[in-house]
C-alpha cells in the first residue's frame, strides 16, 4: 500500500502532548456527537417529515397548530429533547469549526463566547417556551 | 485500491496523494458535512427565536410565520431538508466508519449508498414539499 518514502501515522494515534495527563473532554465530546447524532436522526427527520410532508408544511402553521401540538406531552418531550440535543450537537460542531479556522487567540476566544452565549439563550428560551406555553394567551 | 509502488519521474504527481483522502470522496463528504452542519445551526437559531413568539402573542407569531408562506421560502425549506438529510445520512456513515470493523474499508461505497438514498428520498420529498407552491405559481386546479 505504501509508496516508497511515504509513511502515514495510523489515524487517532495519541500525540505526545495528549499522553501527558490531560483530561478526556474531547473524547466525551466526540462520543456525544455520535450518540446525539443517532438520536437526532430519528427526532429531526421525524419532525421534518411530519411537519413538511404529512401536515402540509408551513402553509398550515399558525398559533392554533402549535397549541394543538403542544397539548400532547409526547410532542412536548419530543421537542424538548430535540432542542437540547440539536443545540448541544450544533454548538460542539461550531466549536470544532472555530478551532479549525481561527488563527488569533483573541478571535477564537470571542467567537466561542458568542457561540456559547447564543447556545445558552436558545436552550433557555426554547425550554422556557415549551414549559410555559399558554394556549389561551391573548 | 492498489497503488503503484514503482518510482515516478520527478515532478509528476504520485497517485498516492490523490487516492487516499485529499480531493476524493472522503474529503468532499467532510466538506459537505461541515457546510450542511453550519447552515443547520444558523437555521435552528432563527427557528427557536421565531417559535418563541408563541409566548408573546398569537398575532405576532402568525405575522412572522405568514412571511414564510411563499414559493421562495418554500425553496429554502427544501434546501434545508436536503442539507439536514445529507448531514444525517453522512453522520450515520461516520458512525459506521468509527464503530464498525469493516466501516473504514467501505467508507467510499457507503458514501455512494447514502447519496443514492438521498436522491431517492429527495425527489418525492421535494415534489410533495413544492406541490402547494406550484399550484400558487401556475394555478393548477
Amino acid at each position: 500500500m505504501t509508496a516508497a518514502g511515504v509513511r502515514i501515522d495510523p489515524p487517532r494515534s495519541p500525540s505526545t502532548r495528549r499522553l501527558r495527563g490531560r483530561t478526556n473532554t474531547e473524547l466525551y465530546a466526540w462520543l456525544f456527537m455520535r450518540v446525539s447524532g443517532i438520536l437526532l436522526v430519528v427526532l429531526v427527520l421525524g419532525h421534518l417529515f411530519i411537519m413538511n410532508i404529512l401536515d402540509g408544511g408551513v402553509q398550515r402553521i399558525n398559533f392554533g397548530f402549535v397549541a394543538g401540538r403542544w397539548a400532547s406531552p409526547f410532542w412536548q418531550v419530543w421537542d424538548l429533547l430535540m432542542l437540547w440535543l440539536a443545540q448541544l450537537h450544533g454548538s460542539n460542531g461550531l466549536r470544532t469549526v472555530i478551532n479549525d479556522y481561527t488563527r488569533k487567540d483573541a478571535t477564537r476566544f470571542w467567537l466561542k463566547m458568542a457561540l456559547y452565549t447564543a447556545s445558552v439563550v436558545v436552550i433557555a428560551l426554547g425550554t422556557l417556551v415549551i414549559f410555559t406555553f399558554d394556549p389561551s394567551i391573548s | 485500491m492498489s497503488t503503484p509502488t514503482t518510482a515516478r519521474p520527478a515532478g509528476t504527481r504520485t497517485r498516492l496523494g490523490g487516492t487516499l483522502y485529499r480531493g476524493r470522496e472522503g474529503m468532499w463528504s467532510w466538506v459537505a458535512h461541515r457546510i450542511t452542519g453550519v447552515l443547520t445551526f444558523f437555521f435552528l437559531f432563527a427557528h427557536v427565536l421565531d417559535t418563541a413568539l408563541v409566548r408573546v402573542s398569537p398575532e405576532s407569531y402568525d405575522t412572522v410565520i405568514d412571511t414564510y408562506k411563499n414559493p421562495f421560502v418554500n425553496l429554502m425549506e427544501i434546501g434545508l431538508v436536503g442539507a439536514v438529510l445529507f448531514h444525517a445520512l453522512n453522520g450515520l456513515r461516520i458512525v459506521a466508519v468509527d464503530f464498525w470493523s469493516r466501516g473504514p474499508r467501505l467508507q467510499r461505497q457507503m458514501l455512494w449508498a447514502i447519496v443514492a438514498v438521498w436522491v431517492v428520498v429527495m425527489v418525492p420529498g421535494a415534489f410533495f414539499m413544492f406541490k402547494h407552491s406550484f399550484e400558487v405559481l401556475f394555478g393548477a386546479g
